[in-house]
């Protein structure tokens, strides 16, 4: 019952959105306040619809109701119940339910926190989301409904993929969700524009904390599934330039741009075509990212689906969008008037360089993740563009967009003193040499590559925080006073230097990591010693263990550091009976910023010793602090006084946009 | 410099990286990207050492040998021809006899296959799809039955249920 209900709900949220779709859209042509208001009430209908949707699914998964196709296919009684809810969007069809969920979330925020929006435009704001959720309602209806029935009931389920019962499961694909499809937001606000034909820095205003809570989650979600990639697949790589990442990673890039041009637009007027062209770009990225996740060309631990249909409906989807928002953008682009000029050397000169390299390397990565696709369809030839290609193109792509960051924030807006931005970046430079001449000091000169590395890391780090200490004067009026002028300072000045600083912190680890790890594998008994990262691994025994749906065989290591024992290593080989699946459970001690990772391979032929690979991972910690220090640069922004959640009132549209300090 | 040149420059900057961006592209493209190839192609084209390769196929049932430490040998097979592999490593998890894998190295003068990663997905289901695709194309595979042939001497590879799921 509870099955239908839901499934009743998500049909009548598809007619809801329908509505929402047209009746908007014509209040906003005819003037009408009553019709432009329907586009309210039907954004938040329908969220409260496909949340009583999801709600149902959800309840189904829990009280393993293996009646439902869906939760027999991957749930199992068994399975402990983190994983029972987890399980739901563990699989296409629930995937897709949680990110139409998250869309028409999005698309209520904008109907609550929106009142101050211009009546018109929020009309159309919330037509463009209800056509996006017309869509995909469409799809999952047609393609992938998760409430389809199974006759008779099967006494048990088949399990989740043992890879996915992980708590990972539960964090990552719904913070990824909120930032891919948050950039919807921005689509909305972009199309809205074209479609209205006006555009303004208020514009600007409204979208970039849309942009910005998008930008967060996505960061954050990134850096999760990251970790996750890295401790779950017991492979001891963190990033592997898998299509799939780079589905989410494209996005990142084109919505670090837009919030980077959308700044330009709000403060100078400049560069509102490209914003807009960027809003629209972010998002299809997005949308492509979906399709190439979830229509089953690739294949990798994301991809649930093979049904070819799903496929075609999505690249249906993708091609309307895209195709039909970029008419739209060729057809009015040239009637949104230009902003405000300024020199190559300034603030904004700054920031379309920030853009410049940003899309550039966008376009690399996606050229990259399509080429084998495009090869294999034109010309049948199978291929797989791997780290290789991404070191050769985007690497090189990074490190004069990295160097550049630090003038940024010290570069004035129309008109700036690349010199004098030097001469205060002095101490960053000079930390960034002192990391360079140290490096290669420890290395005998050897290690040249990773010597710049370090400094390149450093120059970003110290380079971050000098607007802050200069904007505070501590070496001015003492440290006492700079403190209170530091916290006085507004909150978008420490979203700068925290998202650099953090990028830096990323950088570091990055660099370290891929210069200084040490990896070894040898067949060890119990009893036997491998020294790694200056610490003496000890194999202790073997104890065969048993969890609520799996069977493991533990192994466990000592580690001990000039005869004193730090830490007990535990790592498994788990097998899964309902999936007749085995995991790898790597065994990490973190020590301050740095891991030992340990992972367990195959016994030997007499299943006395066991094949074991070990890691020491120096600072490898930084790449996913450094992700939260963006994040929380993020939200320093976000919290600005300028730009609260929704819009900023009407009131305050009428004062001059020259309220930064 | 009047505003006339200024913005050429910036034009001719932007020009600059763009034209760099596709000229490390189209490097890259030519340099490190990895061609699929089934043990028959192996054998017909025998490419040099310097062309990286995905070699696709079957492990072949009891060639699977481990010799001292982590270096693994075994043979590749497409039910016609079978390519002999060298890895030094831990294999994925779900690597054994008669399941689809793939081995991404370069092949050595000797014939013999050097790998450096072996692919496995973490599924039971899991056949890579460049190795259904290829089987399937030479008549080799059906849909939901699996091998329509099996290797030499091995009547249990079609049997297992890696198989049978593979194809649906």
């Amino acid at each position: 019952m509870i099955v239908e209900i839901g499934h009743y709900a998500l049909i009548l949220s598809l007619s809801v959105a329908i509505v929402q779709s047209i009746l908007p859209l014509l209040g906003a042509r005819r003037g009408d306040a009553r019709l432009m208001e329907t586009g309210t009430i039907a954004a938040t209908g329908g969220f409260v619809l496909i949340t009583i949707a999801f709600s149902a699914l959800v309840t189904a998964h829990v009280t393993s109701d293996f009646s439902v196709l869906n939760v027999y296919q991957n749930s199992q009684s068994a399975k402990p119940l983190l994983y029972k809810i987890t399980g739901v969007w563990g699989n296409h069809e629930g995937s897709m339910l949680l990110w139409v969920l998250i869309l028409a979330f999005f698309g209520s925020l904008v109907a609550l926190f929106g009142r101050d929006l211009p009546a018109a435009l929020k009309a159309n704001v919330l037509a463009v989301q209800a056509w996006i959720l017309t869509a995909f309602l469409l799809f999952i209806l047609l393609t992938s409904n998760p409430f389809t029935r199974l006759e008779p009931a099967p006494m048990d389920g088949q399990g989740l993929n043992p890879i996915l019962q992980d708590i990972g499961l539960a964090i990552h694909p719904p913070l990824l969700y909120l930032g891919y499809v948050g950039f919807s937001i921005a689509f909305s606000f972009a199309v809205a524009a074209l479609i209205d034909g006006r555009i303004d820095a208020a514009w600007a205003r409204w979208v970039r904390p849309w942009t910005l809570i998008a930008w967060i989650f996505l960061t954050l979600g990134i850096s999760m599934g990251s970790y996750w990639a890295y401790y779950e697949l017991g492979w001891g790589g963190w990033w592997f330039w898998d299509p799939v990442e780079n589905a989410s990673f494209m996005p990142w890039l084109a919505g670090t741009a837009l919030l980077h041009s959308a700044l330009v637009m709000e403060k100078r007027a400049a560069l509102k075509i490209w914003t807009i062209l960027l809003a629209i770009l972010t998002f299809s990225l997005s949308l492509l990212g979906t399709f190439l996740v979830r229509s089953g060309v690739l294949t990798s631990v994301h991809a649930f689906a093979t049904d070819p249909t799903r496929g075609v409906f999505i690249l249906c989807i993708l091609c309307l969008f895209i195709g039909g928002a970029l008419s739209l953008f060729a057809m009015r682009a040239s009637s949104l008037e230009g902003g405000g000029l300024f020199a190559p050397i300034s603030r904004e000169g700054a920031l379309v360089f920030n853009n410049l390299f940003l899309t550039t390397a966008a376009a690399t990565v996606l050229v990259g993740t399509l080429y084998p696709l495009l090869l294999e369809v034109t010309i049948g030839k199978k291929i797989s563009v791997g780290a290789p290609f991404f070191d050769l193109t985007f690497g090189p792509l990074m490190v004069p967009l990295l160097f550049a960051v630090p003038f940024g924030p010290l570069l004035g807006w129309k008109r700036g003193d690349l010199l004098g931005a030097g001469q205060r970046l002095y101490f960053a430079a000079g930390v960034a040499l002192a990391a360079l001449l140290v490096t290669l000091a420890l290395t005998s000169g050897a290690r040249i590559l990773a010597a710049f590395g370090f400094a390149l890391a450093f120059w970003l780090i110290a380079g971050s925080l000098t607007d802050l200490v200069l904007r505070a004067a501590f070496l001015k009026v003492g440290w006492r006073s700079g403190l209170s002028r530091l916290i006085g300072l507004p909150r978008s000045a420490f979203g700068t230097a925290f998202a650099h600083f953090g990028l830096g912190v990323t950088v570091l680890g990055i660099i370290t990591v891929s210069s200084f790890q040490t990896e070894n594998i040898t067949t060890m008994a119990p009893g036997q010693t491998v020294d790694a990262g200056g610490y003496a691994i000890t194999f202790e025994k073997i104890v065969p263990r048993a969890g609520p749906n799996y069977e493991e065989q533990g192994a466990l290591f000592s580690v001990r550091q000039g005869g004193v024992e730090m830490t007990t290593l535990d790592t498994a080989k788990r097998f899964y009976p309902a999936r007749q699946t085995s995991t790898t459970e790597a065994g990490i001690w973190t020590h301050w910023f740095s891991q030992l990772y340990l992972s367990l391979g195959d016994p030997s032929a007499d299943k006395r010793s066991v094949v074991v690979r070990i890691w020491w991972k120096p600072l490898v910690t930084l790449i996913w602090i450094g992700g939260i220090f963006m994040a929380i640069g993020g939200a320093f922004s976000l919290a600005d006084r300028r730009l609260r959640v929704g819009a900023p009132s009407r009131r305050r549209q009428a004062v001059p946009a020259a309220v930064r300090a | 410099m009047n505003r006339k040149t200024k913005r050429l420059y910036s034009i001719g900057g932007i020009l600059l990286v763009i034209a760099t961006a596709a000229g490390l592209t189209l490097t890259a493209l030519s340099s490190s990207i990895a061609y699929f190839q089934s043990p028959t192609d192996l054998v017909k084209n025998h490419p040099g050492p310097s062309q990286r390769i995905r070699l696709g196929g079957l492990v072949e049932d009891g060639t699977v040998k481990r010799e001292g430490g982590a270096h693994v040998t075994f043979r590749i097979t497409d039910t016609v021809d079978s390519v002999p592999v060298t890895y030094t490593g831990i294999l994925p998890d779900l690597f054994r006899a008669g399941q689809g894998v793939i081995a991404e190295g370069t092949l050595g003068p000797d014939s013999v296959f050097v790998a450096d990663t072996v692919l496995a997905k973490h599924d039971e289901k899991y056949m890579p799809k460049e190795v259904v695709d290829d089987l399937k194309a030479r008549g080799l595979w059906e849909d939901g039955k699996g091998l329509t042939k099996t290797p030499a001497g091995d009547k249990t590879v079609s049997a297992s249920p890696v198989m049978q799921g593979a194809g649906s």
